[in-house]
This record gives structure tokens, sequence and C-alpha cells, in this order.
């Protein structure tokens, strides 16, 4: 038992130096994950801050100023240019100057005191259809304010009701708050995947697996051996996102990290389970390479990470049963926002254990059929 | 002259049959497009649709059912009717709905007395989706509010007070069936140049390097050019195939209309595939190591053209560092590109300005990819 320890430890030791000793290999390691946290976590935005828009006002009234004078307060809404003409609205979307025109029309300020509904137009630009929907949304809620402000002007009854909201695990419902828990699993999934797949491909491409064959090492030791440094590295990066979430982005954990963790080492094994499958399969580093990155942009995109998975239609949901990454990153957001512990998240465990428990097991068996 | 000529051909002809020889490259030049082709047309959506919202009615009078009654019609929101507070809070710690709207008992009472409240819970775990749940819901309630209010007042007599009202008139140009389909496939092609080409050539070069076949290839009378030249070709050949792919599938797949020139598009994407072909060259011709390199291709190629090029996320919200990393990125300028060619149509100054500042990347990828290709053996 001792004997089968020392040996694991000793090529676990042989494997670490060979991923860290290159001091390139330390930096590409580590740096990118806490970069590109930092840098994803302040990017990564639906929310609107900065809309450029330009005007048409046909009406040029008190009525007009004022309803601008609303929007222009809120500080989302910048205006880029005053149009004077119809004609003049596609130049400036067209080239981007303004995300949205506001046409109003020469009567509005008639139609308001006649007591009608009078409409401005809203055009917007919509190849980024996401950003248009907010804006408009954001638009209607100012004219909505500016409508309550008419009535009480009148001396009409304010609308009778309030509308209390509240919004649970991310009070101020930013979108970085569900990002970078998100991130823990997947960018140490992308690092930890292509280290994996390397890790046999190289030694054949070198000739070097043959020897470690030849040692008194059994497959199964040769095979955790090669399989615990990719996990510890992985650890270690989602360790580093966890540490720029909580002290850079100050995004309180609500959960324990015991449960973290422990999801985050199923997920890694199952993830460097798939990258040794992959290994073994390789007949060279460059095919080890391309087979990851074939299976890696599928897992990242239908992991749930930037759309979600239950938007996606019935089939694909199915495929993303055989996806770690999909199953980390409802554990580790769920563990992380809502605080759940593991009698509510064990059900991600399950898929995760099947992947490991295949994947492994293949692995070592294509290793041995490969040489024979 | 032509002693350049004939090792060009002879030194391209041995890459194509390198490239074709191995599986793996087909495999991302292929196989890759075509499932990210699916996944991309067929998965992934950000448009909020029948999300589920549980409706908790303490006060069952009709008031309150007219109250809610503005949800039912959306094709945003699907309320489902739920007996409890508690069973609703169960539902929503299970994910399987998304937001709460609680009727408190005393509605009609205090709405009669005109200070009724009407609770309304989201869940944040998506923050988009809930914003725009929280949005609508917030919407239609407070119109049937209104309604309510006028009934009650005295705004419908003789002497009623004179109030006006602004609507709002929406329409989406460029983009009129709302979905984020059409503007996630254009998105699709600058993803699928990027890492066929950066990717590709990275690789492939950094192996010649890490063998120390390129060193052999020096003490032939080959130029570094005419190497550089010889690698791009085929890649660029991988990347057009790819670019037809992506093409066919969004005209005849998926129906994303495409407005501007046909002929645009291919040229500005060629464009492109020039500046990921170079920039896998440098990148490869830096590392001169198979493993860094595809590490660097990966993090300098996939997430930002995924998360920084304005696909995803609209450049105009983010923080002024970020966006001025993303402008630095070749990858956020054809993303406006193709959008721009796609849905809105030929905007020449656009088109101009963007394709200037991609040649502009090609021509100074290629000569940084020239320069650090040295003949030598330092």
């Amino acid at each position: 038992m001792t004997d089968f320890l020392l040996r694991i430890a000793n090529l676990c030791r042989k494997e670490l130096l060979a991923i860290l000793k290159d001091p390139a290999s330390r930096v590409i390691l580590f740096v990118p994950a806490i970069m590109q946290s930092l840098i994803f976590g302040y990017g990564a935005t639906y929310d609107l801050s900065n809309v450029p828009y330009a005007l048409l006002d046909q009406s040029r009234t008190g009525a007009s100023t004022e309803l601008i004078a609303h929007l222009d307060s809120t500080g989302v809404f910048h205006r880029v240019a005053t149009l004077r003409t119809q004609a003049d609205i596609r130049e400036v979307i067209d080239t981007e100057k303004a995300l949205m025109v506001i046409q109003i029309a020469p009567n509005f300020e008639q139609l308001l005191s006649a007591g009608q509904p009078a409409a401005i137009q809203l055009i917007l630009d919509a190849r980024n259809s996401n950003t248009a929907g907010s804006a408009a949304g954001y638009v209607g809620s100012v004219v909505e304010r500016y409508n309550a402000e008419l009535r009480t002007r009148a001396g009409a009854p304010m609308a009778p009701l309030t509308i209390e909201s509240r919004a649970w695990f991310n009070p101020n419902l930013e979108t970085r708050w569900n990002l970078l828990p998100g991130l823990i699993a997947a960018l140490s999934m992308l690092q930890t995947l292509l280290l994996t797949a390397l890790s046999v491909a190289r030694e054949r491409e070198q000739g070097t697996f043959d020897q470690l064959l030849v040692t008194p090492m059994s497959p199964l030791e040769i095979m955790i051996g090669k399989a615990l440094p990719p996990v510890l590295v992985g650890l270690a990066q989602s360790t580093l996102i966890l540490l720029v979430a909580l002290l850079w982005f100050g995004i309180p954990m609500a959960g324990s990290l015991a449960t973290l963790y422990t999801g985050l080492v199923f997920f890694t094994v199952a993830s460097v389970g798939i990258g040794l499958s992959i290994s073994a399969v390789s007949a060279n580093m460059q095919q080890a390479m391309l087979y990851t990155f074939v299976l890696l942009m599928p897992m990242m995109l239908l992991s749930g990470l930037t759309t979600p998975v239950r938007n996606m239609p019935h089939v694909l949901q199915v495929i993303t049963m055989a996806n770690p990454l999909r199953f980390a990153i409802d554990l580790v957001q769920r563990v992380y926002l809502e605080g759940v512990g593991l009698a509510t998240v064990w059900h991600n465990l399950i898929p995760l254990s099947v992947i490991a428990l295949v994947t492994l097991p293949l692995a070592a068996w294509l290793f041995r059929h490969r040489l024979t | 002259m032509s002693g350049f000529w004939t090792r060009l051909i002879s030194l391209t002809r041995k890459e194509f049959r390198q490239l074709l020889r191995d599986r793996s490259n087909l495999a991302i030049g292929i196989l890759l497009p075509m499932v990210l082709i699916l996944i991309f047309g067929y998965g992934m959506s950000l448009d909020v649709k029948n999300a589920p919202v549980g409706v908790v009615l303490e006060d069952s009078s009709p008031t309150a059912h007219e109250a809610i009654a503005g949800l039912q019609l959306s094709p945003t929101i699907a309320p489902v009717l739920l007996g409890s507070m508690h069973d609703a809070e169960a539902l929503m710690r299970e994910r399987k709905i998304d937001g709460i709207v609680r009727v408190p008992a005393d509605f009609s009472r205090s709405l009669a007395a005109g200070n009724a409240r009407v609770q309304l819970i989201v869940h944040g775990a998506d923050a988009g989706r809930a914003t725009i749940i929280l949005a609508y819901v917030s919407g239609a309630l407070a119109q049937t509010a209104v309604r309510q209010a006028d009934r009650g007042g005295r705004t419908t007599g003789a002497d009623a007070p004179v109030i006006g009202r602004v609507t709002v008139e929406q329409r989406m140009w460029f983009n009129t069936a709302n979905t984020s389909t059409w503007y996630l496939v254009p998105g699709l092609i600058v993803l699928i140049m990027t890492l066929v080409g950066a990717f590709l050539t990275a690789l492939v070069m950094a192996r010649e390097w890490e063998r120390g076949t390129l060193e052999a290839l020096f003490v032939t009378p080959v130029r570094p050019v005419e190497i550089l030249l010889a690698k791009i070709i085929p890649y660029f050949a991988v990347g057009m195939l790819g670019l037809a792919l992506c093409l066919l599938a969004a005209r005849f797949l998926f129906a994303v209309p495409m407005v501007g020139s046909p002929f645009a598009v291919v040229l500005s994407s060629m464009l492109y595939l020039i500046v990921a072909v170079s920039l896998g060259l440098v990148i490869s011709s830096v590392t001169r190591n198979q493993f860094l390199a595809s590490q660097v291709a990966l993090i300098a190629t996939f997430m930002p053209s995924m998360m920084l090029s304005g696909f995803l996320f609209d450049l105009r919200n983010v923080p002024a560092v970020v966006r001025a990393i993303g402008h630095v990125l070749p990858a956020t300028y054809f993303m406006d590109l193709i959008k721009t060619l796609f849905l809105a149509g030929d905007v020449w100054p656009l088109i101009l300005r963007n394709c200037a500042i991609l040649a502009a990347y090609a021509v100074g990828l290629l000569l940084l990819a020239r320069a650090v290709t040295r003949k030598s053996l330092d």
C-alpha cells in the first residue's frame, strides 16, 4: 500500500514539475485566469448605461421638451444629434451614431392637452436585439413616470397600486453576479482539459510513454498519477477566480466552501477524465488539441453560462446531460448565490460521477489497447 | 521570380497534403463549424418567452382577478396560479418558476382606499432574464392600476379633468422579428473565422518549430515569405469552407436575411480571415511550442471574441477600459461589419472604415509574422 502511494506521489511530482517547470507555462496557467475573470467581470453586462440617441422633435413645445428632459435626467440617454427631417434618421442609425431615434410629431402637445393619447415614435437599431429591447423598455418606464406626473398635475387620482419588487439572490440584478460564479467552473475547465489531453499525447509523441510503461507502475497507478496534477491545477485556477469574485468584485458567497469544493472536485475529475480519453485516442499533440477544441466549444456554449439551458430545444437539453460544465455551473451558481447545501445540489454530482466513471476507465483501457 | 512561384506552389502542395492527411484538421475545419451552426441557430437564445411566473392570489375577489388579468396575454411570461406563498417559494428555490406575484388578502379593500400593494419577487440568478420579467410584470400591473383609477375616480364624468397620455410606438429596425438568432448567426461567422484561422495556424506552425522541421526548411533555398504564404493558403481555404457553410446555413436553415451585398460579405470575411491566420502565425512564431501556442490562441481568440467583441454584450455599456480592450481586438471590427452587412445593408462609411482597420491589422500582423520568423537558429 505504501509502495502504491509512493509511486503515485512520485509520478505526480514528476508531472507537476513537467507542467510548472517552464516559467511561461506557469504564467499561462494562472495569470490569464485572473485577467479574464477581471475583464469579463467588468465587460459582461446586459445593463444599459450609455444609450446614444438622436432627437427629431417636430413639435418643439413645452411638453416635448419636458419629456426629453425626463429622459436626459436618467443619465443613461445621451443626445448625440438633433435631426431636422425624417430623412436624417436613416443616416444616424445606419452608421451607429445613435442606438435610437425619438421622433415627436408636430401635433404632440395639442393631443396631450386635448386629453388624447399622444404617441412618440421610437426607432431602434436592433442589430443587437438585446440592447434594443432593453432601451425600449427603459424609455417605456420613463414615459410611464411622465404620465404619472401629468395625472398628478391634472388632479386625477394616482394609480391606487404600488408594486413592491424584490430580486432574490441578486438584489441589484447585476449580470456579473451570475457570470463570475459560472466562470469559476468554465475558465478552469478550458485549461485543465487541454492540459490533460496533452499530457499523454505529448509523451507518446516524444516516445517517453513507452518508457513509463516499462517502469514497475501499474496502469492504474499511471492513470492516477496522470490525473491528479491537472485536478490540482484546475482547483487552483478555480480558487483564483473565486478570490477575484469574493475580494475584487465583493460578490458575497451565500453557501459553504465545503459544498462548493465538493462540487468542484467532482467536476474537475470528470473534466480530467474527458481530457485523458481525448489523450488516449489522439496519435499526437496536435490531434489532442484539436479534438479538445471540437469538444470544448459546444460544451461552453451548451453550459448555460451565456444563454440559459431552459431556452434550448429539448433535444439539445438532452445532449447537455453529457456536459460536465452544465452541472458544474448549476451547482456553483446555486451554492454561491443561493447558499444551498449538498442536500439540494447533490443531483448534479451524479452525472459528474457517471462521466468520471465512464471516461477514466475508458482512457485506461484505450492506453493499453492502443499499445498492443 | 519563377523560382518564387515554383517554390511556393510545391510548398503549398505539401501543406495541403499535410492538412488533408490528418483527420483532426478536418474535424475542426468542417465538423466544428457544422456543430456550432446548429447550436447557435437552434440552441442559443436570449429571448425570454413563456417564463413561468407563480401568481399567489390571497384575495379571491373579482377585483384581484382583474388586477392580474393583464398578465395572461403576454408571450413573455406564462402565469401559473399557485395555492400559497409557501408553495411559490418552494418552486422558486427549485427554479421551477422565475418569479412570484403576490396579491395580498386585503387587496380589494386597500385598492378602494387607494393604497393597495402587490408584491413581485424575481429569481436573480439570471440577472438579464430577471430584469426583463420584472419590467414586463410591473408594466402590465401598472396599466391595470391606471385603468382602475380612472374608473374609480372622477375621470369619466363631465367634470373630469383632461389628462393626456404619452404612448410609445416602437419600431425595431434591422431585426423586425426581434429574435436573437438573427444576431447570433452573423456572430458565429466571426467566431468560426477566428477559430479556424488563428487556432489551426498557431498550432501547425508551432509544431514545426517544436520538431525542428522549420529549421530544416531554412537550409533549403526557400525564403521565410514563401514558407509563411504556403502556411497561410491551406488554412485560408479551410476558413473559406467554414464561411461557405455558415452562409448557406444562415440563408437556408435559419432564414437570416442578408441585406447587404454578398460580395461585401465574402470580401470582408476574406480580409478578416487573413487577419486571423496572421495572428496564428505570430502566436506560433513567438511561442515556438505547441502547448503554449494552443493556450495563447485559446486565451487570445476564443473567449475574447465571444465576450468582448460586442457579440453578446454591447460594448457601449461596458466600462471604458474593457471597451478599449474590445477595440484592440480585430474581431470587434469584423463583428460590427458582418452584423451591419447582414442586418442593415451596405452602409458604406461603416464598411469602408472597418475594412480599412482590418486591412491595417492584416498588414501589421503579416509584417510582424515575417519579422519573428527570421531565418536564424538563435
